[in-house]
C-alpha cells in the first residue's frame, strides 16, 4: 500500500496545545510544548490557547485552514473520547476532509496522572505529539458512513422506567416493543405502598399509567418475554424476542380467574416476597396489566382441572404451548432492566433468614401495603402481633467497603426507611420507631423537609451508629447493641422486630444483557453511561441508551427524568433518521489476496464473505464495524483498515521512543 | 552491552483498546489517578487488531515495556475481537524468551473501561519490575 498522500499536496500539519484552564498549563509547560511540536516533520505552525474547544479556540483553527496556512490538524488536549466529534467537525467545517486530524491525549493521560510531576507529564505529552503528528502524515480523507435509523425502538424492562420512555416514544408516533420477562408491567414500584415524600400511594399513580400503556396502540407489549438476541448496529438492530409460553391462550382469556380458583396447587407469590401466596395459574396481583393469567409449568401439577371447559369457559388453556421467537428490526434500544434487592442473608451479624422477626424493607412494604397480604396492618411475623418497638437499620448492602461489597450509596433507602417509620407511627401512634443510620440521605426535593418532619412531629428516633451486635430473646425479641457516635455511647435497646434497609443491586442477570447488547458496566455493576455528566443516558454503544436504576440507583423522581431523557435521545437519532458512522472499516487489497480464507472464519459479524471466481476475500462495508482482527490475522499484509492501516499504527511505532532518550540512554 | 541501570526511567508503551482499556486510562485520569510517569497509550479500535509485530517492532525500537491491554472475556465492543488476541498474546509472550527478549518486557493484560484503578496499579508494577530487568539492551546497543 502506498504511503502517499493528497499526492498533489504537500502536508502543512497546525498543532494546537490546549492549556484546558489550568488542567493541562497547571502541570505541563505547554509554551514549552508548543515550541517543541514545531520541530516535527511537515508542521507548519504551532500555537496554544487556554480553551481549543471554546468557539475562539475553533475559530482559530478554522482560520488558519482558510488562510491556507495548514490542512492537517493536531490537537494536543483532552481525550479524543471527549473532544474528537468536536474538532473533526471543526476541520469540516473550514473546508478540510475531518479525517486529516488527531488528537493528542495529554490531559486524561499526561496532566492528570502527573499532577506532581511536571517534567513526567510533558514527557508524555511530547511523546504523544509525536505520534499524532506520526499518525496524521500518515492518514487519508475518508468519507463518512450514513446509515439508515429504523424508526422504531425496543425498550427492556417495563418498570416505570419502561413505561415512561414507551409512552413519550409512542406519542411521538415511534413503534415500540416493550419487552418485560414477568406477566405484569408495573416493576418494582408496583410493590411500594406510599412514596415519599409526598405519600402519594405507588397504584394510585402507577396503575393509570400502566393502562396508558397497555392501551397505547404505538407500544407492543410483549410480556412473559426476554429478548433472545441482539445483531447488528444502529438504526438497524435485528432483534430476537423469546415469549415464554403463558400456557393460556392470551388472546382468548378473558382474566375472568375461574383456572385460579379451581387451580389446587397453593404456592408463595413471588411478588409479594412469598408473605402471600398464589396459585399455578395466576396473575401476580389484582391491577396486573395485562390482566391475563399464566400457569407456573415449574409448580404446576398437570392434574388438567382448569382446562375443563367447566372452569375456562372460553377454552384458554393451552398445557402444550412451546416458547415463541419473534424477530424485529429496531433502529434504537432502551435498557430499563431496573434492581435486585440486596440479600443480606450473607450478614449473619443481622440474622436475615435465622430469626423470623428480621426482615427487609421490601418486606415491609408489603407488610404496610392496603392491597398486599396483610392488607396494611403489619406484624412481627413470630407472634402475629404488631410490634411496639420496631427499628430499622440503614445501609445494608450498601456503603460496606469491604472487599466484594457494594462501596456506593444507594440512594433510596433513607428515605423509604423513614416513610415507612412514618407510615407505622400513623398507624401505631403509641410504638417506639428507632432508625439505626450511617448518614441520612435526604438529598431530593421535599427530602430533607419529610425527614425533619419525620423526627419532630412523629418522634421517630434517629440513632446515628450502625448495629454492632445483635441477639434473639427466646419470645423472638431482639436485643440490639449499637454505638451513638453523637453521644459516643454504648446503647443496648430491644426490638420486637428489625427492618434491614437493603440497598439496591444490579440485576444477577445483568452480565448477560451486557454481552448480548455489548454495553459496559461500571465497577459497581450497573450500566456504564458513555459520560458520567454529559451523556448520562447513552451507552458507548451508538443507539444504545440506559434508563432507571439498570445504570445506577435512583429513586422514582430521578428514574422517570433519566427514561424522559433517555426516549428523546433514543427519539432524535430516529427523527433523524440517519446516522453517520466512522469509516473505520476493513477493504481487501486484491493484488495481495491469497484467497487462505483465514480471515472469513475470524469475523465476528461475518461481514467476509469469499469470491469464488477471483479467488479472494470480500469485505461487506455496512457490515463490518471495524474491529480490524482480519487485518492482524491476514498472513499476506491483503487487508488495511480504514485510519489504522499498518502504514499509520508503525509511523506511530516508530517515533513513539524519543531519539533524545536513545542516544542518552545509549551514551552511559 | 552496557550494566543494568536500576535508577533509570523506563519508557513504556501501551496498545490499548478504544472501549476498555483506553476508556479506562481515561477514567483514571478523570479521577486523578496518580501513576509514575512512564506509559504512553496508542489507541487502536479492538483488541483484535493487535499484532505481536507491533509488540516487537516496539522493543527493537528500544522501548523497555509494552503494555498490551483489551477488555475482560465477554466484554469486547466488537464481541470477540478480544478473544482472538486472548490466543495469539500468550503465545508470542512464551516466544520471546526464544528471540533473546525477556518475556517480562511484554505485559499482557485486560483492563476494562471502569478500572482505571486496576490500570494504575498495574502500570506501577510494570514500573517497579522494568525497573528490576534493567533498560532494553536493543535500546543501547544503538
Amino acid at each position: 500500500m502506498s504511503n502517499t498522500i493528497n499526492t498533489d499536496e504537500e502536508i502543512k500539519i497546525g498543532i494546537y496545545v490546549c492549556h484546558c484552564g489550568i488542567n493541562i498549563a497547571g502541570v505541563i509547560d505547554t509554551t514549552t510544548l508548543t515550541e517543541y511540536a514545531k520541530t516535527l516533520p511537515n508542521v507548519s505552525l504551532s500555537k496554544e490557547y487556554t480553551f481549543m474547544c471554546s468557539s475562539i479556540g475553533q475559530e482559530m483553527i478554522k482560520e488558519d485552514i482558510n488562510k491556507g496556512l495548514i490542512n492537517r490538524v493536531v490537537v494536543a488536549a483532552c481525550s479524543p473520547r471527549m473532544h474528537e466529534p468536536t474538532f473533526r467537525t471543526v476541520v469540516r467545517e473550514a473546508g478540510l476532509n475531518e479525517f486529516l486530524f488527531e488528537q493528542a491525549n495529554i490531559r486524561e493521560h499526561a496532566s492528570w496522572v502527573n499532577l506532581n510531576d511536571s517534567e513526567g507529564a510533558l514527557k508524555i505529552a511530547k511523546d504523544h505529539v509525536r505520534m499524532a503528528v506520526a499518525k496524521l502524515n500518515e492518514l487519508k480523507p475518508l468519507e463518512v458512513e450514513l446509515v439508515k435509523v429504523e424508526p422504531t425502538c425496543l425498550i427492556i424492562g417495563a418498570g416505570i422506567a419502561g413505561m415512561y420512555a414507551s409512552l413519550d416514544l409512542a406519542q411521538e408516533g415511534y413503534d415500540v416493543y416493550l419487552v418485560e420477562k414477568e406477566p405484569t408491567i408495573g416493576g418494582h414500584m408496583a410493590q411500594l405502598d406510599k412514596t415519599f415524600p409526598t405519600m402519594d400511594c405507588s397504584a394510585c399513580i402507577l396503575t393509570p399509567k400502566m393502562v396508558d400503556v397497555e392501551r397505547e396502540e404505538k407500544i407492543h407489549l410483549m410480556t412473559y418475554s426476554e429478548v433472545d438476541n441482539v445483531d447488528g448496529y444502529v438504526g438497524n438492530f435485528d432483534v430476537t424476542i423469546k415469549k415464554k409460553p403463558h400456557y393460556i391462550d392470551q388472546e382468548a382469556c378473558t382474566g375472568c380467574g375461574a383456572c385460579a380458583i379451581e387451580c389446587p396447587v397453593i404456592c408463595g407469590n413471588e411478588f409479594e416476597l412469598s408473605i402471600g401466596t398464589r396459585k399455578a395459574a395466576y396473575i401476580p396481583f389484582p391491577q396486573a396489566i395485562p390482566g391475563k393469567y399464566t400457569i407456573d409449568m415449574i409448580k404446576c401439577i398437570k392434574c388438567g382441572i382448569c382446562a375443563s371447559p367447566d372452569v375456562c369457559e372460553p377454552d384458554a388453556i393451552r398445557l402444550d404451548q412451546k416458547p415463541e421467537y419473534i424477530d424485529v428490526k429496531v433502529g434504537t434500544i432502551i435498557v430499563a432492566t431496573g434492581w435486585d434487592l440486596y440479600d443480606p442473608t450473607e450478614l449473619k451479624q443481622y440474622g436475615y433468614g435465622k430469626y423470623p422477626n428480621v426482615i427487609t424493607g421490601l418486606e415491609m412494604e408489603r407488610l404496610l401495603s392496603s392491597y398486599g397480604p396483610l392488607e396494611g396492618k403489619p406484624v412481627r411475623p413470630s407472634d402475629l402481633k404488631p410490634p411496639h418497638v420496631l427499628g430499622f437499620l440503614q445501609c445494608v448492602g450498601s456503603r460496606d467497603f469491604r472487599p466484594g461489597k457494594n462501596k456506593y450509596c444507594s440512594r433510596v433507602c433513607c428515605m423509604y426507611a423513614t416513610k415507612q417509620a412514618r407510615q407505622y407511627k400513623e398507624k401505631h401512634p403509641e410504638a417506639s420507631v428507632y432508625i439505626f443510620y450511617t448518614d441520612i440521605r435526604a438529598f431530593g426535593k421535599g427530602y430533607e423537609e419529610f425527614y425533619e418532619s419525620a423526627g419532630e412531629n412523629f418522634n421517630i428516633k434517629f440513632i446515628r451508629g450502625r448495629i454492632g451486635e445483635l441477639y434473639e430473646n427466646k419470645d423472638h425479641s431482639l436485643i440490639v447493641r449499637a454505638e451513638d457516635t453523637f453521644l459516643q455511647k454504648q446503647i443496648e435497646i430491644k426490638l420486637d422486630m428489625l427492618v434491614l434497609s437493603c440497598g439496591l443491586e444490579p440485576r444477577h442477570d445483568s452480565d448477560q444483557l451486557a454481552s448480548l447488547l455489548t454495553i459496559q458496566k461500571s465497577s459497581d455493576g450497573f450500566f456504564m453511561e458513555a459520560h458520567p455528566k454529559l451523556r448520562p443516558v447513552d451507552t458507548l454503544t451508538s443507539g444504545i441508551f440506559i434508563a432507571g436504576v439498570a445504570q445506577g440507583p435512583k429513586d422514582i423522581p430521578d428514574t422517570v427524568a433519566q427514561a424522559k431523557g433517555a426516549a428523546s435521545s433514543a427519539a432524535t437519532l430516529m427523527a433523524k433518521g440517519e446516522f453517520e458512522i466512522e469509516p473505520y472499516y476493513s477493504i481487501v487489497l486484491e493484488e495481495k489476496c491469497s484467497g487462505c480464507k483465514s480471515c472469513q472464519s475470524l469475523c465476528p459479524f461475518n461481514a467476509i464473505s469469499f469470491d469464488v471466481f477471483k479467488n479472494i476475500a470480500v469485505i461487506n462495508k455496512a457490515l463490518c464495524k471495524g474491529c480490524g482482527t482480519c487485518v492482524a490475522a491476514c498472513p499476506s499484509d491483503a487487508i488495511v483498515q480504514n485510519h489504522f492501516s499498518d502504514d499509520q499504527i508503525f509511523a506511530m511505532i516508530n517515533t513513539a521512543i524519543p531519539p533524545l532518550a536513545k542516544t542518552e540512554n545509549g551514551g552511559k | 552491552m552496557a550494566k543494568v541501570k536500576e535508577d533509570y526511567d523506563p519508557y513504556i508503551l501501551g496498545i490499548c483498546c478504544n472501549w476498555c482499556t483506553y476508556a479506562g486510562a481515561d477514567q483514571a485520569g478523570t479521577s486523578r489517578m496518580q501513576r509514575p510517569a512512564n506509559l504512553r497509550i496508542l489507541r487502536v479500535m479492538c483488541g483484535g487488531r493487535m499484532e505481536p509485530i507491533m509488540v516487537l517492532q516496539a522493543l527493537k525500537n528500544g522501548a523497555d515495556g509494552v503494555l498490551v491491554s483489551h477488555c475482560h472475556a465477554g466484554d469486547c465492543h466488537y464481541v470477540e475481537g478480544n478473544l482472538k488476541t486472548f490466543r495469539k498474546m500468550p503465545l508470542f509472550i512464551k516466544m520471546l524468551g526464544q528471540f533473546g527478549i525477556n518475556p517480562k518486557r511484554v505485559k499482557y493484560t485486560q483492563v476494562s473501561a471502569s478500572e482505571g484503578a486496576e490500570l494504575t496499579e498495574i502500570v506501577k508494577e510494570f514500573v517497579k519490575e522494568l525497573k528490576e530487568i534493567g533498560p532494553n539492551p536493543l535500546k543501547m546497543e544503538e
